[in-house]
């Protein structure tokens, strides 16, 4: 018998040699240098642990390297919480390979044999008192290698740091004002950019009098490229200036409709669409007596990041340098390369942190503005930043959902068929994927690129519109079917979960509602139809936790909902307690989650807690809003989210499993707390709202509903 | 341009600018102060507080003329890394972020709450946070922060 061959990590396939991920550096310092960017999710401290642990040497000696096209490695794009699976496995891998080069190297030197060698911090040393160290052999040892699959990471027991909640490398960065966001980089002579965008959705720019902005005070350059257009100027408030006059002096032609927000389920369904059936399960006998047929919706949802999206750019002749809080330099730089009609290596990519972005924002679309106005200001480097205004109205969305299940019951009551369908406009048009660019100003320039249609991705990656749409509880028999839209009125692209919050909220409503017809606990339901061991646990712990179920109170309900984020990574558990009078409080979500190995536990538990909040704004307040000409939730008070005095308790259990290959946590918890939201919601109300967000108007339409 | 006299994070200083200037384009634009950050240039979202006269406030959309003769500390006033605040210890040990855009308004609401109110009650501390929206969600790792801080500050 032989065993299967030992594979690389994917990412260590794609970009093989060990030096563009490890160097040892002057001052007994080490370079790691990812290919996944930090966007406040603390990934890269979880990077540093992985890589220190693998070396031995203390973290302090890390020094994490931002992403750039420029050296790099090319990591795609740090999104569906794969940051630890694919950048965390390659970087074990290749610090693996590296530790053991060095051994071999520093068995030559000291005459001992390599097995008989420690590593203590960076210095190598055996018996009889003789030591080296990584720097003392960095000359002679080569790291310009292909890794290869042999190499052994440590076993779980051996690693010192992973499976700690060490402190995050960038926090005191941060509560210092050291400068760290792309936003307050300040440099002597830096021009800032603002770019004009129609008020009136999918207007475009007709003409432009540019006579009165020429005389603001500060301008640099007015650029014109078709539909596009812009300022430079000498600093923010002379740039922000000379936008408003241009403002007055464009004229735009009509718009396209935009639909009716009040019906987004007649709208979705009403669009000519792809279908794709994503999975089927037959059973032998059919012997329904009833079928329940239900339709959830969830509206478009606005990313929101705290900061406006922000980006520099400078030429050099032919070349051009762009900084950028895009969440993929390569493919941005793809894209670029496209509407520039460049070659790809006359621009560098360089990341810088911005703010969170919880998915695909303006990121990429301010970096093309960027360049597009640096043109005008060759050598000299042109920051642009979008008004808070743009940035709610001209990003993507999250994609609006509507979802109908139809579960046939039998004479039990027990689900003995499940058809799940979809309709949404796809959840990804990231740049960098296709032949033609996503970018916002692609569409505007004077040869304009189409503006592209938002697709779904494969299912083997997760999916889009039908990410968790495919139930894993053991239901004979089920039909899962995606519709995604060929038109798009209202721009979307990826926002955290994809369509994996909708599905869950569909599913785990409907099984609530299943359980209660059956008189059964909600919980023992789900058990009952789950085989999964680990989705027992966390569902279990979670219960345990929560002390489920409560005794019944006036005005008090709970809620379970649980879903493995795409079906293949973390699992997690939700259970809701609510407050409902005139309107609906969270007061407390407990959450068991498993992620396998959890390499910084606190970590997670940020991430699971963020986006059990995240959820619950999501659930409660957020939709994006919109007549038929325009997008209006355009401000905070227009698209209000979560605050601190109506933030719930949260408390997070952590299932380690060290033996097992770590997942992302990121986006675990937004499905299973919806559910969990909306099922207390019935229990406190016995209203069943299946309209996301779920306000008092919504509560009171649902309840004036038969069934 | 007038030239406008106030106290900056402990010195007196004067700029020359434009009466109807906003503080924060000052702050960050002339002055290379870029703890406080743009958000939403409405004052509606926190993330560019500064204190003036020891309460939190927007400063994205308080003019240059209405700053004259205050005291104004911006996050680079509340701490340093030798000499921090108790909050910015405090943020620290809790690990009170994630993406950390919007902590610069939030250590300023908390540094006026403790000015105030040496002893404040979980209920308080999130009152008085309510104004700084955090899209993160680290609003309760914020609130036991502050907390923290509270109590150390009453034990020294």
């Amino acid at each position: 018998m032989t065993s299967p061959a030992p594979k690389l990590p994917v990412s260590l396939v794609a970009n093989p040699r060990l030096s563009s991920w490890v160097r040892f550096t002057d001052a007994g310092r080490v370079a790691i240098s990812p290919g996944k960017v930090e966007i406040g999710q603390g990934i890269v401290t979880a990077l540093a642990q992985i890589a220190a642990d693998e070396l031995d040497v203390d973290i302090v000696r890390i020094e994490m390297i931002r992403a750039s096209t420029a050296m790099s490695p090319n990591e795609g794009v740090t999104s569906g919480s794969l940051s630890i699976q694919q950048s965390g496995r390659a970087l074990r891998h290749a610090c693996a390979e590296v530790r053991q080069r060095f051994l071999a190297a520093a068995s030559e030197r000291l005459g001992v044999d390599a097995a008989l060698l420690d590593v203590d911090d960076g210095t190598i040393s055996g018996p009889g008192n003789v030591r080296t160290s990584y720097w003392e052999l960095a000359g002679e040892v080569s790291l310009d290698h292909d890794a290869i699959a042999g190499a052994t990471a440590k076993s779980a027991a051996k690693r010192a740091l992973a499976g700690h909640s060490v402190q995050r490398v960038d926090i005191p960065d941060k509560v210092f004002a050291r400068p760290r966001f792309i936003h307050d980089c300040a440099l002597p002579g830096l021009l800032h950019g603002r770019v004009l965008r129609p008020e009136v959705s999918g207007a475009k720019l007709m003409a432009l009098d540019q006579e009165a902005a020429r005389s603001v005070p500060g301008l640099v350059a007015i650029v014109r490229d078709g539909g596009f257009a812009g300022v430079v100027a000498d600093g923010e408030a002379a740039a922000e200036a000379a936008l408003k006059v241009l403002r007055k002096g464009a004229i735009w032609s009509a718009g396209e409709a935009l639909p009716d927000e009040d019906d987004l389920a007649g709208f979705l369904r009403s669009q000519p669409v792809e279908t794709t059936v994503i999975d089927t399960r037959t059973a032998a006998t059919q012997n329904a007596v009833q079928t329940l047929r239900r339709q959830y919706t969830r509206p478009y949802i606005a990313h929101g990041s705290i900061a406006p999206s922000c980006a520099m750019a400078r030429w050099d002749g032919d070349h051009v340098h762009v900084w950028t809080h895009s969440q993929g330099v390569y493919l941005l730089r793809a894209d670029l390369a496209i509407v520039l009609k460049l070659p790809a290596e006359n621009i560098v990519v360089e990341h810088m942190e911005g703010a969170g972005c919880y998915g695909h924002n303006a990121a990429d679309d301010v970096a093309l503005d960027a360049v597009l106005l640096a043109k005008a200001t060759s050598g000299r480097r042109v920051r642009v930043q979008w008004s808070r205004h743009d940035e709610m109205s001209h990003a993507p969305f999250g994609a609006a959902m509507a979802i109908e299940i139809e579960a046939d019951l039998d004479a039990d009551n027990e689900i003995v068929g499940w058809r799940h369908t979809i309709w949404s406009n796809g959840h990804a048009a990231r740049p960098g994927r296709a032949a033609q660019p996503a970018l916002l100003a692609a569409s505007e320039i004077a040869n304009p690129y189409p503006r592209m249609i938002s697709t779904n991705p494969p299912a083997a990656n997760g999916g889009g519109g039908d990410r968790n749409s495919v139930p894993l509880y053991d239901f004979p028999a089920w039909t899962i079917t995606s519709h995604r839209l060929l038109t798009m009125p209202v721009r979307t692209s990826a926002l955290r979960t994809l369509g994996g919050q909708g599905n869950v909220f569909a599913i785990e409503s409907l099984l609530d509602e299943i359980a209660a017809l059956r008189g059964e606990d909600p919980i023992a339901f789900r058990l009952r139809h789950l085989r999964d061991e680990r989705a027992r646990d966390v569902i279990s712990a979670a219960a345990q936790r929560a002390q489920w179920k409560p005794q019944k109170q006036a005005g008090i309900g709970y809620g379970v909902g649980f879903a493995r984020y795409k079906n293949t990574g973390a699992y997690c558990a939700a259970i809701a307690e609510i407050e409902g009078a005139d309107d609906i409080r969270v007061k407390r979500l407990t959450l068991a989650v498993d992620v396998g190995e959890a390499i910084n536990p606190d970590g997670v538990i940020n991430q699971i807690e963020g986006g059990a909040i995240q959820a619950t704004s999501w659930v409660l307040k957020e939709r994006v809003r919109f007549d038929r000409t325009r997008i209006t939730s355009t401000s905070w008070t227009d698209y209000p989210i979560l605050r601190f005095s109506e933030v719930p308790a949260v408390d997070v259990e952590i299932i380690q499993r060290p033996e097992i290959e770590p997942v992302g946590a990121g986006e675990a918890a937004h499905g299973p707390v919806t559910a969990a939201i909306a099922n207390a919601v019935y229990d406190c109300l016995g209203v069943r709202v299946r309209d996301l967000p779920i306000t008092r108007d919504r509560i009171i339409a649902a309840a004036e509903l038969p069934s | 341009m007038p030239s406008l006299q106030f106290r900056l994070n402990g010195a007196a200083i004067a700029v020359d600018a434009d009466p109807d200037q906003m503080l924060l384009d000052v702050l960050r634009g002339r002055l290379g102060i870029t703890g406080p950050h743009f958000g939403c240039g409405a004052g509606e979202c926190g993330a560019c507080y500064v204190m003036v006269d020891g309460h939190a406030m927007a400063s994205c959309d308080m003019p240059m003329w209405s700053v004259a003769g205050k005291d104004v500390v911006t996050l680079e006033g509340l701490g340093t890394v030798e000499q921090p605040h108790p909050l910015q210890r405090a943020f620290i040990s809790e690990q009170a972020m994630q993406c950390g855009y919007c902590v610069s308004g939030i250590l300023i609401s908390a540094a006026a709450l403790l000015k105030r109110n040496k002893s404040p009650t979980e209920a308080e501390v999130k009152a008085a946070l309510d104004r700084n929206l955090c899209r993160c969600g680290s609003h309760n790792r914020m609130v036991r922060a502050v907390l923290r801080a509270a109590s150390e500050m009453a034990a020294s």
